[in-house]
């Protein structure tokens, strides 16, 4: 699927430009005034970006794991929230591709999305669930050939900007909570009540509040295999190689603030290494490992989804689930320290919003890092998974 | 060893019906197991049998059904795990 080298590069640097000069330009304003970055989401319509991982024949840039995650990265230094919502659309996108490949309904729909640059959110949360998505209350109810889907759910990113939107569900009434499906909802058939706000600390233009979702459809846009299967092959690994590229994009540009920082230090007194100097080198270390654990798991993830069955066995496998429940939670750990080194590195410049060495979008951004999907749930899920786990 | 298996999944599987109803290969997370449930189904399996499941034996398609964990099971105590 993914294209020669020289094409994926093209996208990566299509992607990098617009995160410069349309995201990053953007991104104080996106966050103080917690609204959408459509600038930077239309601008990569523009260059057709969204269809980034569908397959070149349905009219996609046929991209792999490793340029989303570059992509991912580049809007993330430019802007957290560009990033967050970038890379939460490709895990959409990912599962339908990887899972509804088959169905002809999805085949067109996949066309329609690259056609039209379609954004895809999801509603995976919901009242009552105490948080763990592989659980619903609310079931998809099929009438013959159609369906209705209603939902509360406690938050859906870029809810209201979004196209169409992928629910998880029980996949009947007389379901148990943990046997979900994966539901495709279009924008004409379905209506969204805002049901609380999105006032916060960081990640403040992924417009996140929740809402009460009323859907219908046809049965088609089911998809077919178990939400359970498509979570272990699909969404929680894009979810987390994603998430932490975008956090990558947040702690190099906040490193890249402090290397500045710390060169005009030296130039003011050539001969002597300023004391930040130091710092500086701790935090760069800090990156390298953050870096290298990102684009491992990135080329691991690519390297296995190539293979012609499609890697069932070791992307279901436990010892895989433990290594990207680690990246997850090392990532999310290393952007916060690196971006808090980088704030010790320039100080009350940092510290003052409106200086070119401002840190305060970079942290409040990076704290929502450990949150989503707290870090001691999937600490628990490790612990759980260890016991059986062999590793021999 | 299916009786064994049934009162295992009764004890650990937390299934939302009495697994008494389910045929042989009948699909257990259907019938409500959760992967949080299934750990538990396969240590409480690993202490019963006294056998240490391998991990490419450990993942969905195995603890689908009775009859593949029967059927692993029998792999790993007739020596030819």
């Amino acid at each position: 699927m993914e294209q020669g080298a020289n094409a994926a590069s093209d996208v990566i640097a299509r992607a990098r430009k617009v995160a410069r000069e349309v995201a990053a330009p953007a991104a104080a304003e996106v966050d103080r005034e917690a609204r959408f970055p459509k600038e930077a989401i239309e601008a990569q319509r523009k260059e057709r970006l969204l269809g980034a991982f569908v397959p070149t024949e349905l009219g996609g840039l046929g991209c792999g794991m490793t340029t989303l995650a570059a992509i991912c990265e580049a809007f993330g230094s430019a802007c957290g929230a560009t990033g967050l919502i970038t890379a939460m659309h490709h895990i959409q996108v990912a599962c339908i591709v990887r899972h509804g490949g088959d169905s002809p309904y999805f085949r067109k729909y996949l066309q329609e999305l690259c056609d039209k640059q379609l954004l895809i959110a999801s509603a995976t949360s919901e009242v009552g669930t105490g948080g763990d998505i592989r659980s619903s209350v609310t079931a998809v109810e099929r009438d013959g050939a159609s369906f209705v889907l209603n939902k509360d759910a406690t938050t859906i990113s870029y809810g209201e900007y979004a196209d169409d939107i992928l629910v998880t569900s029980r996949r009947a009434p007389d379901a148990p909570p943990s046997d979900q499906v994966l539901t495709l909802v279009r924008k004409a058939d379905y209506t969204l009540t805002k049901t609380t706000t999105w006032d916060t600390l960081g990640m403040r233009g992924t417009c996140s509040p929740g809402f009460r979702l009323e859907s219908k459809g046809s049965v088609d846009q089911i998809l077919p295999l178990p939400f359970g299967d498509i979570a272990s092959r699909t969404m929680v690994p894009f979810s987390h190689i994603l998430w932490a590229a975008c956090w990558l994009g947040i702690a190099t540009d906040a490193v890249s603030r402090a290397r500045h920082f710390v060169r005009t230090e030296a130039r003011k007194k050539p001969g002597t290494v300023p004391p930040t100097a130091i710092r500086l080198a701790e935090v760069i270390n800090l990156l390298q490992l953050m870096r290298n654990n990102v684009h491992d798991a990135a080329s691991e993830c690519e390297s296995l989804m190539k293979k012609a069955d499609g890697a069932t066995d070791e992307l279901l496998s436990i010892g895989f689930a433990i290594k990207i429940n680690n990246l997850k939670i090392a990532s999310s750990q290393l952007v916060q320290q690196i971006v808090q080194g980088c704030l010790g590195i320039v100080g009350i410049q940092g510290y003052k919003n409106d200086t070119r060495y401002s840190m305060g979008r970079h942290l409040r951004d990076a704290l929502s890092a450990s949150l989503m999907i707290g870090n001691d749930r999937i600490y628990a899920r490790n612990a759980s998974l260890l016991l059986v786990h062999k590793d021999d | 060893m299916k009786d064994k298996i049934r009162e295992i999944l009764r004890q650990h599987g937390r299934l939302s019906k009495d697994v008494d109803t389910l045929p042989d290969d009948g699909d257990l997370y259907e019938a409500g197991m959760t992967s949080h449930a299934s750990v538990n189904v396969m240590l409480a399996l690993e202490g019963q049998f006294d056998i240490e499941f391998p991990d490419r034996m450990l993942k969905r398609s195995v603890f689908q059904s009775i009859a593949s964990i029967s059927a692993a099971i029998e792999e790993l105590t007739s020596g030819g795990g």
